[in-house]
């Protein structure tokens, strides 16, 4: 419906087809892109994010309901970063959904992050949270919502591989302070909470460390049942 | 004996308590009178028509804004709002019975709106503008009551108000009201125009366009004097400029087009709706009838003159300004033009942009810091933006670009200082 109304929105344009130019200067183009210079100066022209630390975290190819329930949260004040609820606080659900659209179907290649150095320990222990999930903390395997390949599962789940060690680490320790929090019921804050105190180094470390799969692609809606009852995927009915 | 007369004392105070919560709590639902009042209230109070008038006007008054929490519930209050005098959490004015207004009756609800009264005659804390809402008329304040009582009930528990000693004693607000508040229903200037009458009313009251736009003095209460020459937000960081369009004004030479067409959609050919006033468009002002928001123009056009602002004293280009250029042609030409230029509608002009130069620097500043869009509108729903430049440029080139902005082309503003910047940086959004 919301695709609907951005394509409809999209085809109302041609009042503003022939951008005015500035006096001095050529026309200024009428584009998407052109748009939300707020949005690529930090996250690039086509959501690569910042190479390295992930301090601006990569967009490109994350499931479009994903970026827009990420919007939606900035905007009423569950997910904190200043700059950010700052930049989307005026925007209509539609312009914040064709803006997650478009970066959800930029390609970017891959770029690998630098990893730390940690004991094989650690790194079994990752292995095993992500894949097995630890019963006794009541912390499920991070593949059972993140697809079986952690590239996610449209449209609401994210990947969890080629991400940055730290952006993954920040992110956990952010569900954990209530710092980033989404519509309850919140199950990444409950999971988040559950891990142990080393548990989120050891989950950041070894997801950063894997080889990334051929296809980068989210699975498919429906792909996985997830364990916990989640606010984000009340409209697709694979809460449990 | 004397047990005798202190069991009698004892008696007699709670016989007293006993008719006193009689008269507080029921004789006043038991009377009949009253209740045949009430239901013809509450008849007059579903009128379809007056409903939709209602929704209008409270749109225009932008009540949701303030009623309204971050992610909450439309009018269940819960919005914390920061004063100089300490925090206040704004109530709920959704007709729920017990925790919004499902109880008031239009008595009460003028009282508040007119005076400034609570329910039971305590003054009320200006951060709610009774100090502009005087002026509404009883006509609306019965439409934006029965629209109120028509909304969804959403239970939803105030918060005190948690203010700093003294403010947080009522009765200290006794001597600021005979100080600054005069209650009044807006009176037509018969000299004027209907349009000039409309367009004051709007501005005057139920906009409440002075509680930003004009400046206060130390205990918070607008200088009427200066009505309209902008002023500081109280505790935000933001300046409200000038709304004057003569020499010297804030807007000077907008034309009435301008005005209606930053109001509907955010944005003129002389400048964009940002801040907090981005949040005013998106919310209440895109929603104005052309025909109010003509009045509006109409209105801030007669607005006097004062005369070409004084280059400050201090005027002396900044010691960047070489510097402040560089950074100009490489961040700021391609869209604000290399002469501060702009393009109509898309990217505000710099030059001659009263938002650019208001005695204070801080807007400016922040719009370096924080980029950001202009609103979403209906006529204007998919809105360009501004990168932040906040993690590119550091305070001392922050300072330089936009003291340059504010000495170059006819822009004559005062300097603003690194430290200033970096103040600004840390300032919070909300």
């Amino acid at each position: 419906m919301r695709c609907l109304l951005a394509l409809a929105l999209l085809a109302l344009q041609p009042a503003h087809a022939a951008a005015p130019a500035a006096v001095s200067g050529t026309p200024v183009p009428d584009t998407l892109q052109q748009r939300i210079a707020a949005c690529t100066a930090c996250h690039g022209i086509h959501g690569g994010g910042s190479s390295g630390s992930g301090f601006f975290p990569r967009l490109a190819g994350k499931p479009a309901a994903y970026l827009a329930r990420q919007l939606a949260d900035f905007q009423d004040g569950l997910r904190h970063y200043a700059p950010m609820e700052y930049t989307v606080r005026g925007l209509s659900p539609a312009y914040l959904r064709e803006i997650a659209d478009y970066f959800a179907a930029q390609q970017v290649p891959y770029a690998r992050s630098p990893l730390p150095s940690l004991p094989a320990r650690t790194l079994q222990r990752g292995e095993q949270l992500v894949m097995q999930g630890d019963p006794a903390r009541g912390v499920p395997a991070c593949s059972r919502c993140h697809g079986s390949q952690l590239t996610g599962v449209q449209p609401d789940i994210p990947g969890l591989v080629g991400l940055p060690c730290d952006y993954i680490s920040a992110q956990l320790g952010a569900w954990r302070t209530h710092t980033r929090a989404t519509v309850a019921p919140d199950c990444m804050a409950e999971v988040a909470g559950r891990l142990g105190p080393s548990d989120i180094t050891a989950v950041a470390a070894w997801l950063s460390s894997r080889e990334l799969p051929a296809d980068m692609h989210a699975q498919p809606a429906g792909s996985v049942q997830p364990p916990l009852r989640c606010g984000v995927l009340a409209g697709n009915a694979s809460g449990t | 004996m004397k047990r005798w007369w202190q069991r009698g004392i004892l008696v007699l105070l709670l016989c007293g308590a006993v008719l006193l919560g009689w008269r507080l709590f029921v004789a006043d639902r038991l009377h009949p009178a009253n209740a045949a009042q009430r239901q013809a209230e509450a008849a007059k109070l579903r009128d379809p028509a007056l409903v939709a008038r209602g929704a209008y006007l409270a749109t225009v008054g932008d009540c949701a804004a303030c009623h309204t929490a971050r992610g909450g519930r439309r009018y269940a209050g819960g919005r914390v709002l920061a004063t100089p005098f300490g925090d206040l959490s704004t109530p709920n004015i959704t007709p729920d019975p017990d925790t919004g207004i499902g109880r008031l009756r239009f008595a009460d609800f003028w009282r508040a709106l007119h005076q400034g009264r609570g329910r039971h005659g305590e003054p009320l804390y200006p951060v709610f503008s009774y100090t502009s809402f005087t002026r509404v008329t009883r006509d609306d304040a019965w439409a934006i009551f029965a629209y109120l009582k028509s909304l969804p009930p959403v239970r939803q528990p105030n918060r005190e108000p948690a203010l700093s000693f003294p403010y947080n004693v009522r009765s200290s607000l006794l001597a600021w009201r005979a100080l600054y508040f005069r209650p009044g229903v807006y009176r037509p200037d018969p000299a004027r125009s209907a349009e000039w009458n409309r367009g004051a009313y709007l501005v005057q009251g139920l906009g409440h366009c002075g509680e930003c736009h004009t400046p206060r003095n130390a205990w918070g209460a607008m200088e009427e004097k200066r009505r309209l020459v902008g002023g500081s937000l109280p505790a935000q960081e933001w300046y409200a400029p000038g709304l004057g369009t003569q020499p010297g004004g804030g807007l000077a030479g907008w034309s009435g087009q301008d005005i209606v067409d930053l109001l509907k959609t955010g944005e003129s050919s002389k400048g964009a709706a940002f801040g907090p006033m981005a949040d005013v468009v998106r919310n209440s002002t895109q929603y104005m009838s052309d025909a109010d928001l003509r009045a509006v123009a109409t209105y801030l056009r007669a607005l006097p003159a004062r005369g070409p602002a004084p280059v400050p004293a201090a005027f002396a280009r900044a010691a960047g300004h070489v510097q402040g250029g560089e950074l100009y042609a490489q961040q700021c030409a391609a869209c604000h033009g290399k002469q501060g230029e702009g393009v109509p509608g898309i990217y505000p002009p710099l030059d001659g942009n009263g938002a650019v130069t208001e005695p204070s620097a801080a807007d400016a500043v922040r719009s370096v810091l924080l980029g950001g869009f202009a609103p979403t509108t209906v006529g204007d729903p998919r809105p360009y933006s501004m990168p932040p430049f906040a993690q590119q440029l550091s305070d001392d080139e922050v300072a330089a670009v936009v003291n340059y902005i504010r000495q170059s082309w006819s822009n004559r503003a005062g300097a603003v200082w690194p430290a200033e910047v970096g103040r600004l940086r840390h300032t919070p959004v909300d």
